[in-house]
């Protein structure tokens, strides 16, 4: 899943700003499981913000309101009638949800709420861990189901690095070093001779490096008719 | 069209080369360039190194502080008289900027090349600066060496024009984590090319010992020149923190207690009863310690078979070579035979 963490409260008051009609708007999907932009959130932040701006005298209208994924055009439709009666849209979305509301509502101004920070999981309650670098090549076949890419402070496709010790990369002691649990996964498994190839340099095309990336699907598109 | 054998049989023709291929036992040093654009401190330092080592390290922005650049450094060195061993980091640079800056290193007489993955930029100056990582250090020796055996460049398109022909080398980090997988790391490094091997600091020679014992048995010693790294200790102090908190570094006990036994003059002094002159006398205690350590170093690691040579980290210590290659009798270096012309 995306997982996104909140900006400070003092940060959101900066973002709305002036405006005197504020929508929070959360999203149902990846930020409400890692408990960043969901509809409790939602609720909490537009509760704080009015607080804060009751503090300060000036009695904004800050209301919220959760769409089921604000990365489809479908959801954001029905929440249209807000969005437009509001100065500034804050959404707890991922910036794609973000993105999304600027898309489809080209007359309202939307500011982020949350800092989107990777594609990961729980690997334990309360704590998220990145797993993947969406770099449209994926090789995990070659690494024991650990992703080098997105788990090696370093990228590399021939770890590991000299710098692990313990388990642990040494840029963080609280960060695993994924190529000693690469390492360990694959003898495990009596798969270490995977290890011993050279593997080639990276295609970085099929990643961002590449351009903004796109797919179209032909098969699922609706074909118009003539 | 490949022209490796119009070098009498030499990859590059380098001094480090031609030193390792007639079988003598090799030094190397370090230089570490200065934080300015000041080039007169490269020469102070080439000066202190030449006719010391047969080629020296030019460290490419160490412990990702920027520096003054290796190749920049390294034209410098070469002026100087002295041979550099280009350091080539993938953290700062991609493909294309790593394959320019070496033709142009080659151009400016550059002929050694070390290829090193480089320390991650949060332990440096600039932790928000983006970090590249197009490469590792493996993927950079096997285009180097491409470069220069088949005369491609990494995309596959062949040069129209003369090849850069380095020596190539990495390094090798023979205690670092998981140290069953070591062996077997530089036996990737051999195969994607690797002509020498520098490896970390060793101050466990029995550690490294039971290491070449393996690199042996899989016959790396006789594809690729081992340089065993070795570096003067300044300290008790020093030594402890190496052991204590550089991966990959092993000190023993008895080394410690070398160098702490060189301040028995002054032990049991608190640190406010230490007068100027004491502190200055106890370092220069250790310092002298510490050299004679590492000249013992060099004469166990010369006995351990496939050792080709020392690699001597003395980085902003450079004064510490001469007494350290003159202490083991390396002293003076080898006089090549003379090159036969193409």
């Amino acid at each position: 899943m995306i997982v996104a963490e909140q900006k400070s409260l003092e940060e959101l008051k900066t973002l709305i700003g002036e405006s005197e009609k504020v929508l929070v708007v959360g999203c149902g999907t990846c930020v409400t499981v890692c408990f960043a932009g969901g509809s409790r959130e939602a609720a909490i932040t537009s509760s704080s913000l009015r607080m804060a701006s009751k503090l300060n005298g000036d009695e904004k209208q800050i209301t919220d309101i959760t769409v089921q994924r604000q990365c489809e055009w479908e959801y954001l439709d029905q929440i249209a009638e807000e969005v437009e009666n509001v100065d500034v849209v804050l959404s707890l979305g991922c910036g794609i949800g973000v993105q999304a509301i600027a898309e489809h509502f080209p007359n309202t101004w939307v500011v982020p709420g949350l800092n989107t920070t990777f594609l990961g999981l729980p690997s334990e309650q309360g704590v998220w861990e990145e797993r993947c670098a969406a770099c449209g090549d994926c090789i995990l076949e070659l690494t024991g189901g650990i992703c080098p890419i997105a788990r090696c402070s370093k990228s590399l496709l021939n770890g590991p690095c000299g710098g692990s010790e313990d388990g642990h990369c040494e840029i963080d002691p609280e960060i695993d070093c994924a190529w000693q649990l690469i390492y360990d996964r694959l003898n495990s498994m009596g798969k270490l001779d995977v290890l011993l190839e050279l593997q080639p340099l990276k295609n970085w095309s099929a990643s961002r490096d590449g351009g903004p990336r796109k797919i179209v699907r032909e098969d699922l598109r609706l074909i118009e008719e003539e | 069209m490949t022209t490796s054998m119009s070098n009498n049989g030499n990859l590059s023709g380098s001094t480090l080369e031609r030193t390792l291929r007639e079988g003598h036992f090799a030094v190397t040093g370090e230089l570490g360039p200065p934080q300015s654009a000041d080039g007169d401190e490269i020469r102070k330092k080439a000066a202190l190194l030449k006719g010391l080592v047969d080629a020296v390290n030019i460290t490419d922005n160490q412990t990702a502080i920027v520096r003054m650049s290796s190749i920049g450094a390294g034209t410098i060195v070469v002026q100087a008289g002295l041979e550099p061993v280009i350091q080539m980091t993938c953290r700062d640079r991609n493909r294309l900027a790593i394959q320019s800056d070496l033709l142009g290193a080659y151009a400016l007489g550059m002929r050694n090349l070390l290829c090193l993955t480089g320390d991650h930029q949060s332990f440096g100056n600039h932790p928000d600066a983006k970090n590249v990582f197009d490469m590792d250090s493996l993927q950079l020796v096997k285009i180097v060496s491409d470069m220069r055996d088949e005369c491609i460049f990494e995309c596959g398109d062949a040069f129209k024009g003369l090849e850069p022909r380095f020596f190539v080398g990495a390094a090798a980090a023979p205690f670092a984590d998981p140290i069953d997988f070591r062996p077997y790391r530089l036996a990737k490094k051999v195969k994607a090319g690797a002509n020498f091997i520098q490896t970390q600091l060793v101050y466990d020679v029995g550690a490294f010992a039971e290491y070449m014992e393996k690199v042996r048995g899989m016959g790396l010693h006789e594809q690729t020149y081992i340089l065993a790294g070795v570096g003067p200790l300044k300290s008790p102090g020093m030594a402890r923190y190496m052991k204590n908190n550089v991966p990959g570094i092993l000190v023993p006990d008895e080394i410690i207690d070398q160098m702490t036994a060189a301040s028995a003059p002054w032990a049991g002094k608190k640190k406010d009863e230490l007068t100027k002159e004491d502190k200055r006398a106890r370092s220069k205690a250790w310092k002298e310690a510490g050299i004679k350590v590492c000249i013992d170093l060099i004469q166990q690691l010369r006995e351990i078979k496939g050792v080709a040579g020392v690699h001597i980290m003395a980085i902003e210590w450079e004064a510490a070579v001469k007494p350290i290659v003159e202490g083991a009798g390396l002293f003076p270096r080898p006089t090549l035979k003379e090159e036969l012309p193409a």
